[in-house]
């Protein structure tokens, strides 16, 4: 017993330092001042960024569904073909984990600007000339960059691997006797997924939204590249508060705590939600 | 066992590899220069390197109130750093910077008169200068058939969604104030508040806030039109000849970049070596023809051709610099209701 409490020192230890001791500065930062007084300030004007709120909240909200509604069915495919297959996928997967986010988000400012890859394609394909010519309009480019679509491609391109790991993880390793029987006791294929194979994932499901949810909502150089910084999330706001404009800790402190407790709200809510779920079902 | 011997192998290399980067810590010399992005020519630190030993680390930011907030927030090791002149006094002010030690810098009487003892540093003791230039306005002549004259291009709905704007308060905000006829040092809180509400009225035609990703946009004409500074708007000029600069007639923004040393520094006689280093004729000939910016240092700006000397863009004439403004540091109140309106116009 007591060794594998020594196992664990370097976990604890780690998690101390720079979880614990962090969060504990960023409270007493929240409610501190400049000057180093108490105060509530911080969050007195807290109501001015509802808009940010949620707007943040909204965009990692659909980036996860996407990711989800992409994810799944990519896991769920996988996981039924053979090794040679799955080691490839999941290697074509993790590949652009390989380069640098901020690179990989450059890059797709360069393909969805006005004169970016997807409409200089489209404008010697003559595409443009058709429709034009068909619709008597006069459009030379579909506007993509500085959208909040952009923002939301940026962030389900640059998180669906966290949705599909934990997911096909979970699939891959459900027991194909539970399955059999299923077929065995009559189940269609519809009803074997319904009944067998959904909720035996759902744990993958859960920690998949989470893994693509809260980074989502506290990116902060996505919106700042493909969103034109006009209409900033809570990680630019943040991040303003730090490294940009309006050097206040103490504010940026109390922004990251409500969104630190927004996000909790929404993780303990999703987990019951989930726990009750995966229960019924079984039973 | 075959394991075994190549984690054996991997970790002693591993130690090697720490251990001689201890070792080399201990006997090079560093100077860590903290600079605005592509604002120098890389090549010369090798130069200095040669001739002092001492290696260059270089990282850069994106604008005056990054820095500020970097310096601010404690940690970092920076030796040198080359903020603007409202930034320089602010820094001042604050008691952030280090006093330089002039007998280390004897090339600061290669400076031309003009660029010291400047508002921000009165008794020069602080800082030396490194770059000036004017901020103006960049717009591609094929996209756009008027021609610009004045900041009410910006805010002009004719160039919706081709519009950039600074990616920073005191800039963006100054674009307004220029515009509205208000002085760019202004601290009426009407004032602003007007200049404010124009940029609120931008935003909805507005392409995007940016700094350094000005290049990519208007090189590459995705944008039409966007505020930046001079020695940039060279740069930009040689890779798209379309573009063209102009200074607004309402006037415009005079800056002076200085190198100082941030309190605390460790390695200060690099650093004054470094400054020293980059006041020398050669080398500040060489800095300028990869930045474009123009050079304080008399000594080089005699040393050009007369082509270079009479480029306007670099070296503005007196009408033009008549017209000009230089940024002043504000009182901490205005400065934050700088911080919140930028803010607000940007949530």
């Amino acid at each position: 017993m007591r060794r594998r409490y020594i196992a664990a020192i370097p976990h604890v230890v780690w998690m101390a330092v720079f979880v614990v001791v962090p969060l504990i500065l960023v409270v007493f930062y929240a409610f501190t001042s400049a000057t180093g007084g108490l105060t509530l300030e911080n969050f007195r004007n807290m109501g001015s960024y509802m808009s940010v709120f949620a707007r943040s909240l909204w965009l990692a909200f659909l980036a996860t569904i996407i990711c989800l509604l992409i994810g799944y069915p990519l896991s769920y495919v996988l996981s039924k073909e053979g090794p040679g297959m799955q080691r490839i996928f999941i290697m074509l997967i993790m590949l652009p984990m390989w380069i640098n986010f901020l690179l990989r988000t450059y890059a797709w400012m360069s393909i969805l600007e006005n004169t970016g890859l997807i409409n200089r394609l489209l404008t010697s394909l003559g595409i443009f000339d058709l429709i034009n010519r068909i619709f008597n309009t006069n459009i030379t480019y579909i506007p993509m960059i500085n959208t909040q679509g952009a923002v939301v491609l940026g962030m389900v391109y640059n998180y669906l691997p966290f949705m599909v790991l934990p997911i096909y993880s979970v699939i891959v390793k459900i027991d194909s006797s539970l399955i059999e029987a299923a077929q065995d006791l009559g189940a269609g294929s519809m009803t074997v997924f319904k009944r067998i194979i959904f909720p035996l994932s759902l744990p993958g499901v859960l920690s998949g939204i989470t893994m693509v949810f809260v980074p989502a909502v506290s990116t902060f150089i996505i919106s700042k590249l493909l969103g034109g910084g006009t209409s900033i999330l809570l990680g630019d706001l943040i991040e303003m508060q730090f490294l940009g404009n309006a050097y206040n800790p103490h504010l940026g402190s109390a922004i990251s705590l409500i969104m630190m407790i927004i996000i909790m709200i929404c993780m303990f809510v999703m987990n019951r939600f989930g726990e009750g779920e995966e229960q019924a079902v079984i039973m | 066992m075959k394991r075994l011997v190549s984690l054996v192998l991997v970790l002693a290399l591993t130690a090697a590899v720490l251990l001689s980067g201890c070792a080399k810590k201990q006997e090079q010399k560093v100077v860590n220069v903290y600079n605005w992005g592509e604002n120098i020519d890389e090549s010369i630190f090798k130069i200095f390197e040669k001739q002092t030993g001492i290696k260059v680390n270089y990282t850069t930011y994106e604008s005056n109130e990054q820095l500020y907030a970097v310096l601010k927030m404690g940690g970092t090791n920076y030796d040198v750093i080359i903020p603007s002149d409202y930034m320089i006094s602010r820094l001042i002010e604050e008691g952030m910077l280090e006093k330089l030690d002039f007998n280390n810098i004897p090339n600061f009487d290669n400076i031309d008169e003009r660029y010291k003892n400047l508002e921000y540093d009165p008794a020069n003791e602080y800082s030396v200068p490194y770059t000036w230039g004017v901020v103006g306005l960049i717009y591609n002549t094929s996209m756009i058939d008027d021609e610009i004259t004045s900041w009410g291009a910006l805010f002009d709905p004719k160039y919706s969604g081709q519009i950039l704007q600074f990616d920073n308060s005191r800039d963006a905000m100054a674009t307004a104030l220029f515009h509205l006829g208000y002085s760019v040092n202004t601290t009426d809180e009407a004032e602003l508040n007007e200049a404010y509400e124009l940029l609120v009225q931008q935003k909805t035609i507005l392409q995007g806030y940016v700094m350094d990703q000005i290049y990519d946009k208007l090189e590459g004409g995705e944008a039409a039109i966007g505020p930046y500074y001079a020695g940039d708007a060279l740069l930009m000029m040689e890779n798209n000849p379309d573009l063209a600069f102009v200074v607004p007639e309402e006037g415009t923004n005079l800056f002076v970049d200085a190198m100082c040393i941030p309190k605390g520094a460790v390695n200060k006689e690099n650093a004054e070596l470094f400054i020293n280093f980059m006041c020398d004729t050669d080398i500040a000939l060489k800095n300028m023809a990869v930045t474009c910016y123009a050079t304080p240092v008399r000594t080089a700006y005699e040393a050009l051709d007369e082509e270079t000397r009479s480029n306007e863009i670099m070296f503005p004439k007196d009408d033009v610099l008549n017209r000009c403004q230089i940024y002043k540091n504000l009182p901490q109140e205005t400065l934050n209701l700088y911080d919140q309106l930028w803010v607000k116009l940007k949530s």
